[in-house]
């Protein structure tokens, strides 16, 4: 209940800065609309307003400030704002509609879902290899970390021409961009993980003459089990950021990062935002749905901590 | 194979048989600080149905020479042979079960799939694993606990299910590495007492890493005093106690006066630092 109690007042203060936030933001575009309206505005035309500060020009025209909450497109929507839209667009949308987050949604989720597979299987079979041979520690691993100081914003075009050109499209660019930012989180975690059992515990198994495949079946990959899952959680969100950024180049007519393209084009702040809230709570998702599994598995373990 | 099919009565009775024999045994750590002698011109002889006691300080070389013999670690020089073989292939002909200081179970596994653990690797059917887990679940005084996970047991308890599984493939020799060092008193008296009930039911060979000298004393037949830098054999005490040993026999003169044996033998082997 305390705890409650202190996760609730954060988020109250959260959105009590954000509301506060959009007084200042919104306030030009309020008193020009006020002007063309012909409302009196302090100052008066929009070229004198232009270079004064927000917090002047707040200070002169209070009477302006009920309404920065529902400008229609607002440089920071408010929160009500950001919340009824994505109401609108799941709940009240039939999830066919293009114009439906659930149906963006679940483009973007089965290249996420994909991707995380795919970086997932290649991120196991990294580390078993690092892990058993020295030639791949030495090789393999340096790459891996070099492969993630390029962007994926620079690097995403680049796949998805490559493989366009070769004739492959659709779901699976996304879903090998997403697997390249998530294969590296569960190499590491892995690699950790597999080597985890400690000297005594490989001893014992030399004790009983066990074959190094033995060794990995029986001791080394259950005892990796809470490094994996700790992986595959930021695995998971890589994989889906990797999705929306494969979305952006190709100029997707759908999925969250078609949203977001879109809403930038025509200046659609509030359908920006409620894109990025509609992937924020995906992902959080996805998070809790493997803690989930997490704890069932671990605890089935005798693992938990 | 012949050594295995001789009667205990017989092994006891004629001329002792040799389960061990280590000559001139050296061994030499490569570290950054340059070599370290860990064993140094050892030579003892281990007969079967021995219970061998190492005790000396740390740095003597007791788990070295305990490693040796479990082909953990190589000799740099001299030789050993277990069961006339060397330790290599007496590993892959079982010839030993390996306790170690921590009972290691495997937390995702039952005791008694803990216990088949060695039985899967080495290829047992179905049918053996249950009759042998059955056994030395029994043996170990943990009869019914086999569907029981280890955090389910006390630190006693998971000692002796690690017992249970060193001997579940029914070696001739039982190697300990301070199996009781990280249990309280109370609780290693009476798993001292386990043991030698243990040893008496199965006649294995025993060779036993401690820092304890009535522990020492107590559970072996011959006592072997070792003594640091470097690692060598400083006295082999011949124990005068019958292999019958109740937990009081710690308050007779005999004891105390193989207690005072070893405790000088352990200062002696200090003093010459």
């Amino acid at each position: 209940m305390k705890s409650f109690l202190a996760v609730l007042t954060v988020v109250a203060t959260i959105v009590v800065i954000w509301y506060l936030a959009c007084i200042p933001m919104n306030i030009k575009g309020v008193l020009d609309a006020a002007e063309r309206a012909e409302e009196q505005v302090m100052p008066a035309t929009a070229k004198e307003r232009r270079n004064a500060s927000a917090l002047g020009l707040v200070a002169k025209n209070t009477f302006a400030i009920n309404r920065v909450w529902s400008v229609e497109r607002p440089r920071l929507p408010a929160p009500h704002q950001v919340a009824q839209e994505l109401w609108k667009t799941t709940v009240q949308k039939k999830i066919t509609s293009k114009r439906s987050l659930i149906y963006h949604g679940q483009v973007t989720l089965s290249a996420t879902l994909l991707g995380f597979v795919i970086g997932t299987g290649l991120g196991i079979l990294l580390a078993v290899g690092i892990v058993h041979s020295k030639v791949m520690d030495m090789s393999v691993m340096p790459w891996a970390i070099v492969s993630q100081t390029i962007p994926i914003i620079a690097l995403a075009p680049m796949i998805i021409v490559v493989l366009y050109s070769i004739g492959v499209q659709g779901i699976i660019p996304k879903a090998i961009i997403s697997a390249y930012l998530s294969f590296f989180p569960v190499v590491v975690g892995m690699v950790k993980g597999l080597r985890s059992p400690d000297a005594m515990q490989l001893d014992l198994l030399k004790t009983y003459s066990a074959s190094t495949s033995q060794g990995f079946w029986k001791l080394r990959l259950p005892s990796s089990m809470p490094y994996l899952f700790a992986s595959l959680k930021i695995g998971i969100a890589a994989s889906l950021v990797g999705a929306i950024v494969g979305e952006l180049p190709t100029g997707a007519v759908a999925g969250l990062g078609a949203r977001l393209l879109a809403g930038s084009y025509y200046g659609q702040t509030v359908q920006i935002w409620s894109a990025l809230f509609a992937a924020a709570i995906l992902a959080a998702l996805l998070v809790a749905l493997l803690g989930f599994i997490e704890r069932n598995v671990l605890q089935r373990m005798g693992m938990s901590a | 194979m012949n050594t295995q099919t001789t009667t205990q009565a017989h092994a006891i009775a004629d001329a002792p048989e040799a389960v061990v024999e280590a000559k001139n045994l050296d061994l030499v750590f490569p570290t950054n600080d340059g070599p370290v002698q860990a064993l140094k011109d050892v030579n003892l002889t281990i007969n079967k149905g021995d219970f061998v006691s190492f005790i000396g300080p740390s740095g003597c070389g007791k788990t070295t020479f305990l490693r040796v013999m479990a082909a953990l670690e190589h000799p740099t020089g001299g030789s050993i042979t277990v069961n006339g073989m060397t330790p290599d292939e007496a590993r892959r002909n079982r010839a030993y079960g390996y306790v170690f200081q921590a009972a290691g179970l495997y937390p995702w596994r039952t005791i008694a799939k803990n216990i088949k653990l060695p039985l899967e690797i080495m290829g047992y059917s179905k049918a053996e694993q249950d009759k042998r887990v059955q056994e030395v679940l029994e043996l170990v005084e943990l009869a019914g606990f086999g569907g029981k996970y280890p955090w389910q047991l006390s630190g006693g308890m998971q000692q002796r299910a690690s017992i249970a599984r060193a001997l579940a493939f029914d070696a001739d020799i039982l190697l300990m590495d301070e199996p009781f060092g990280a249990l309280d008193e109370i609780v290693r008296d009476h798993l001292n007492e386990q043991l030698l009930k243990l040893w008496a039911r199965t006649n294995k060979t025993i060779g036993f890493v401690t820092h304890s000298i009535p522990e020492a004393v107590y559970l072996s037949t011959k006592i072997v005093v070792m003594s640091p830098r470097p690692g060598r054999i400083h006295d082999v005490i011949d124990s005068t106690l019958p292999r019958e040993r109740p937990l009081d026999i710690r308050d007779s003169p005999e004891f105390i006066e193989i207690a005072h044996r070893v405790r000088e033998g352990l200062r002696e082997g200090h003093a010459d630092d």
